[in-house]
């Protein structure tokens, strides 16, 4: 039942498509808990991606700090920094979960979690892990619009109950 | 006998690579050095630190197979580079043909210098560190050549000093004409850094004794540098340690002897005052 919503959504998204163009990190509309009701990307997010992105230390990197029993397998070292992950599914829906990968210090004020769709506001911005000085004004987003779409997705699975 | 004690540090290296880095550390053993030297490695945080009651030496935070090494000075890989800097010691260099210990005697000289350091300079009128008393008798009093902040000679002369200091307690002044920097280095550790908005206190005050990946993260504190890394096999000053934290937070990271680096090198100091002198130590 509950799978049969899901796919409907899906499907809703991916229709969407045509005209819903993908949302840049400065138009992003939270609402006030946080929460993102519009796909990034305008394109689904594909779960199996985000699992990639999820563990990839160039990428999201998100198990440096989260832990998630699922992927503790394949991938050794989770750290201990923000919650475990584990059924993060059935505490938050889609929405909420988009916003704080997209920008957690909206939902969680001053959280050391940092903010993965956002592109300017920061104090001495380095190009990448150089140690150089940023060469732009706006930094490239730490993760892609359908990066975080298929994160979301990723998250999205993991439920508990 | 040096070759037996070099071969003694590269067995223990060989077993720390099996036994996997981040096996947990027995967090109250004691260190004591040579079966004699008792360090202070947990003590009551000094009165300026607002949010934390105890500070650790982050060789608490090790595996026991770091530990060890740090245990007796055959096991010490950086002991070896100790030596060399009493060679350096004793070496005339310079227009004035001057050495260390024309001036100084023996390195035994240097006792407590490490910690107070950095520490003002009334004729400067600035914090200086060891690194900057060095290069000034270099410039100055021998004629010599400045070594760069972490050129081999710096780093292992800067090991030999604190040497001497240890197991006497950290008592860094964070008052007087040195409170101004000390501020300026306080507001830097609070600062949120880089692409990855981190401060130093998000990682080493927030969220010491968690796991970042596979790291175990300490208090982040500078008592025991130089440090000799078994990451990078040698002694690492302590602004090429605050250098690869900053870049670790895709930030411009500042540069090693920068008014930025003397000034947070003071406030971190500061945050150590009580703990063991422990220089050179070993971490990974
Ligand atoms: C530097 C540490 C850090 C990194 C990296 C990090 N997070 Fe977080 N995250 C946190 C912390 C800490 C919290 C808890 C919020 C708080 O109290 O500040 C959190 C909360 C969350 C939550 C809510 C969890 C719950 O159960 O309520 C989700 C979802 C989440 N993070 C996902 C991610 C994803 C996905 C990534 C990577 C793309 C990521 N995080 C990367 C530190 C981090
Ligand atoms: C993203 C997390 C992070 C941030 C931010 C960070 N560090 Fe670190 N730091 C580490 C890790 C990981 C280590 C290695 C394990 C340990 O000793 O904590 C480390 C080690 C250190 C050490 C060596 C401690 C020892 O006993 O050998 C010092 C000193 C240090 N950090 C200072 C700082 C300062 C100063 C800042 C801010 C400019 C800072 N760190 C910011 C993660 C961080």
């Amino acid at each position: 039942m509950k799978r049969i919503t899901l796919s409907a959504t899906c499907l809703m998204a991916s229709v969407g498509l045509v005209s819903a163009a993908e949302v840049a990190p400065e138009n992003v509309e939270y609402d006030e808990y946080g929460a993102v009701a519009v796909s990034l990307s305008g394109t689904a997010g594909d779960a199996a991606a985000g699992r990639v992105v999820v563990s990839t230390k160039s990428q999201g990197n998100c198990v440096s700090c989260h832990a998630i029993s699922e992927l503790a397998e394949e991938v050794p070292f989770h750290g201990e920094v923000g919650p475990p992950l584990d059924g993060v599914a059935d505490r938050w829906g889609e929405a909420e979960i988009r916003g704080i990968v997209a920008n957690a210090k909206i939902t969680y004020d001053g959280t050391i979690m940092p903010s993965f769709y956002k592109t300017t506001g920061y104090i001495r911005p380095g190009d990448a892990y150089t140690g150089k000085a940023a060469t732009t004004d706006t930094l490239p987003p730490l993760l892609t619009s359908q990066q975080i779409e298929d994160v979301v997705a990723y998250l999205m699975t993991l439920k508990e109950e | 006998m040096k070759l037996k004690s070099l071969k003694t540090v590269t067995s223990s290296i060989a077993m720390l690579a099996l036994g996997a880095g981040i096996a947990s550390a027995d967090e109250d053993a004691a260190l004591i050095i040579n079966g004699e030297t008792e360090m202070v490695v947990r003590t009551e945080a000094p009165a300026h630190l607002e949010n934390m009651d105890e500070i650790r030496s982050g060789w608490t935070f090790r595996s026991a197979e770091t530990q060890a090494l740090q245990m007796d000075d055959f096991d010490n890989p950086g002991m070896i580079f100790v030596d060399q800097a009493i060679d350096t010691w004793n070496q005339v260099s310079g227009s004035e043909e001057k050495s260390c210990a024309s001036c100084h005697e023996g390195p035994e000289s240097m006792k407590g210098l490490r910690t107070q350091m950095p520490k003002w300079n009334e004729a400067a009128g600035e914090v200086w560190t060891t690194e900057m008393y060095i290069n000034d008798c270099r410039e100055n009093r021998m004629g010599a050549d400045k070594w760069g902040w972490n050129a081999k000679d710096m780093v292992n002369m800067t090991a030999l000093i604190a040497l001497q200091s240890r197991g006497m307690p950290m008592n860094v002044a964070i008052d007087g004409p040195a409170q101004a920097t000390w501020e300026q280095g306080k507001e830097m550790y609070y600062t949120r850094y880089g692409q990855l908005e981190l401060s130093c206190a998000n990682c080493h005050e927030d969220n010491y004794d968690n796991l970042i990946r596979a790291d175990h993260l300490s208090q982040g504190q500078i008592n025991g540098f130089p440090a000799y890394r078994l990451k990078n096999a040698k002694l690492n000053s302590i602004h090429a340690r605050f250098k690869g934290c900053v870049r670790d937070t895709r930030a411009e990271t500042f540069k090693e002897g920068s008014p930025e680096f003397i000034a947070l090198e003071l406030y971190v100091a500061s945050r150590a005052n009580g703990l063991s002198s422990e220089g050179p130590s070993v971490r990974n």
